[in-house]
């Protein structure tokens, strides 16, 4: 039972599928000889070599585009976008081409394609560099959009994700490569996308979140039950896209209340979707409107102003109390 | 020594073979047996009367807009010969030739204009992806199954297709440094039709040609002679063969003109004069290339008589059997909008399915099914 961070989570799991699988190739910008501007590819290009870990030139339109052309010729490229803001120059190789080239062609050509983007903030990273965009790609059909939130769900998640028949965007909540550590199985273990799990069981009110705040969350239910004698849910989606209605929906119905936390920002983010489901699924069994912790409707400040940015703890705990004395 | 010329090791040539007139030039003429002179006449003849036909069918509102290709048949059929079946065909949209020649059916073709995605779906056992709307978006694919096929050790190579106005495009750019970067066996071809919907060449681009830019890639250029299928077959054939043997990526320009509007949306009165296109219209592909046949007496006049009439034929019963396909399923069935956009349908669109059919009174000839675990499958 290895105690590892999320870095070498993530690390253990392309190594892993690399080993079992050849069609699986690593590419992208410093993931050869530099291991990954975050490691997260160390010891990759020692042991695979330049054909398996590629070296691309700095170009994302080119990474994503010449990916969906070897998942078409029957390799499973394990693509790194450097950091998810630099996904927007391969907007439209993702939306146009890899999300439909199975639609398109009935089946006949399909995309599995894995790719890594780190996100969102917490870092005190230079402009552009701390994005949490996952709502642009969860809107787009045919693209499958998953964020762990750990070790153990990264790499659960990354097994997934590669074995997936179809093109997947795996979010790495760049706050946690190395926040803590978590035991993760000796055994390779999948989490099957589309699934949430309840981290936590509870009764009083649903805290909903995936990615960097599921850690908030659970902060947030410490306090709420030392100090106030609460008892909340914690869901942790894990998959953007598709979501998973019914544990949201199961949860809420027992609990009636509920708080939807994220880092990006609020209109049309993640949590007005899972709003939505609720009302249309669950909207009897709510006593109080649900409450969104998100970021804001702005871009994420420039890391002296990002703490006031990115949920935490405190903004949960305050949104608990307020949704309860409604 | 602060200022020495650098020596690029390129050279840039331009190729032509067979004039205008069907004159040929025979130390630079290919050997290509008659039979197949013929079968690359047929293709080209086929893809200029259906690309005709298509034109009446969109005017009479059987089918929708629709990019018209003819002119560029000795581009598209020219090349696509030197493909051996395991080749990739990556296409851009103006390839009817191309299309036809490797085995997509009309029907198929016929189908795509009409509106369904069925038409998009390359026929069982080519390496062929379907046509590319994205401008210049189709290289990368290109440049990436080149980049597969390294990595395999395999002996395959790519073909693909872009315009001069996709040559500006960031993606042409990268595709041709990503080949280029990892010796790739692709033969990008640029259908130079010296026109971007209105914009015509000199305000695409500053350069004189657009072969050039293959040298500042690091790989071979040419600019080719379009409208002289021998040409085309000539420069091709040896990009082809390069490629093959490890030799890496080329990029052929093959400078034509743009014979229609862009679309049948366009109206191209509006940006040139006619006096230019007729005088284009004298160096068409079609014209010189039966002159070449019948001079090496491959062709009589019966021959292209009996060939019209075929051609026309199978149009008709192509046109037929594609309108008959439309009435019935998969075709006629809105609900199959969603059965392809993953391996399986999650659940969201399981319910969004059940709610159209719902609303059009429709029952789902393919249910979906949640096994034990909650995951949705795709069951009869």
């Amino acid at each position: 039972m290895p105690d590892i961070n999320m870095a070498k989570a993530i690390n253990m799991a392309l190594n892993e599928a690399m080993e079992r699988d050849n069609r699986v190739v690593v590419m992208g910008e410093d993931v050869g000889p530099d291991e990954g501007v975050f490691r997260v590819t160390e010891g990759l290009h020692a042991k695979y070599g330049d054909k398996r870990v590629i070296d691309t030139p700095l170009a994302e339109s080119g990474i994503v585009g010449t990916a969906i052309g070897m998942a078409i010729y029957g390799l499973r490229p394990v693509a790194e976008i450097q950091f998810s803001s630099f996904e927007y120059y391969a907007y439209h190789q993702i939306e146009m081409h890899a999300a439909r080239f199975r639609n398109r062609t009935r089946g006949r050509l399909s995309v599995p394609m894995v790719l890594r983007c780190p996100s969102g903030g917490g870092i005190r990273a230079i402009e552009h560099h701390s994005e949490s965009r996952e709502a642009i790609y969860a809107h787009s059909p045919g693209l499958k959009v998953v964020m762990p939130s750990g070790p153990r769900s990264a790499r659960a998640l990354l097994h997934a994700a590669i074995q997936d028949p179809d093109p997947v965007i795996y979010y790495e909540p760049k706050a946690l490569y190395r926040l803590f550590r978590e035991d993760v199985p000796e055994a390779i273990e999948t989490y099957p996308i589309g699934r949430a799990q309840v981290v936590q069981e509870g009764k009083d009110i649903t805290l909903i979140s995936y990615g960097a705040t599921v850690r908030a969350a659970i902060d947030a239910a410490e306090i709420l039950e030392d100090e106030d004698g609460l008892k909340p849910e914690i869901i942790d989606l894990l998959s953007i896209a598709p979501l998973d209605t019914d544990t949201i929906v199961n949860s809420v119905r027992k609990t009636g209340r509920a708080v939807v936390i994220h880092e990006g920002p609020r209109t049309c983010g993640i949590g007005s979707e899972v709003i939505a489901r609720i009302n249309e699924h669950a909207i009897e069994y709510l006593e109080a409107p649900i409450k969104r912790i998100t970021g804001y409707d702005t871009p994420i400040p420039y890391f002296a102003r990002e703490r006031a940015y990115i949920p935490d703890a405190d903004k949960i705990v305050a949104a608990v109390r307020e949704v309860l004395s409604f | 020594m602060p200022r020495t010329p650098i020596d690029i090791p390129h050279k840039l040539e331009y190729l032509s073979i067979l004039s205008e007139n069907g004159e040929v030039d025979t130390k630079l003429e290919p050997k290509i047996e008659a039979t197949k002179l013929k079968e690359m006449y047929r293709w080209m003849l086929f893809a200029r009367r259906v690309d005709e036909r298509l034109l009446k069918l969109q005017r009479q509102g059987r089918i929708g807009t629709f990019p018209q290709a003819s002119g560029h048949e000795a581009i598209s059929l020219g090349s696509v010969v030197n493909l051996e079946k395991a080749d990739w065909h990556v296409p851009a949209y103006r390839e009817l030739a191309g299309f036809l020649y490797r085995g997509w059916t009309l029907e198929q073709i016929l189908i795509y204009w009409m509106g369904y995605e069925e038409g998009a779906v390359p026929p069982e056992g080519t390496n062929d992806l379907p046509i590319s709307v994205p401008i210049a978006s189709q290289l990368l694919h290109a440049a990436g199954i080149g980049m597969a096929n390294n990595l395999k050790g395999d002996k395959n190579v790519v073909m693909t297709y872009f315009g001069d106005g996709a040559s500006s495009e960031g993606d042409c750019h990268e595709a041709m440094n990503f080949a280029a970067v990892y010796q790739a066996p692709v033969v990008f071809i640029c259908l130079n039709n010296q026109y971007a919907i209105s914009v015509p060449l000199t305000k695409q681009m500053r350069n004189q040609t657009i072969a050039q830019r293959a040298l500042s890639y690091g790989m071979d250029g040419i600019r080719v002679d379009g409208n002289d299928v021998l040409a085309v077959y000539a420069a091709s054939k040896e990009a082809v063969e390069k490629a093959r043997n490890g030799g890496g990526p080329t990029l052929i320009e093959c400078l034509t003109y743009r014979y229609t509007p862009h679309t049948t949306a366009d109206d191209p009165t509006r940006y040139r004069s006619t006096e230019e296109c007729n005088t284009w219209m004298a160096k068409e592909p079609l014209i010189r290339f039966e002159k070449y046949l019948k001079t090496k007496k491959v062709m009589t006049d019966a021959d292209f008589k009996t060939m019209e009439e075929e051609i026309d034929a199978r149009i008709n019963e192509a046109i037929t059997n594609a309108e008959e396909a439309c009435k019935k399923p998969p075709l006629s069935d809105p609900l199959k909008m969603f059965d392809y956009l993953y391996a399986e349908l999650p659940s969201n669109l399981v319910e969004q399915k059940e709610e159209l059919a719902k609303h059009l009174g429709i029952e789902i000839t393919e249910k979906e099914t949640r096994d034990e675990a909650g995951a949705v499958g795709r069951g009869k």
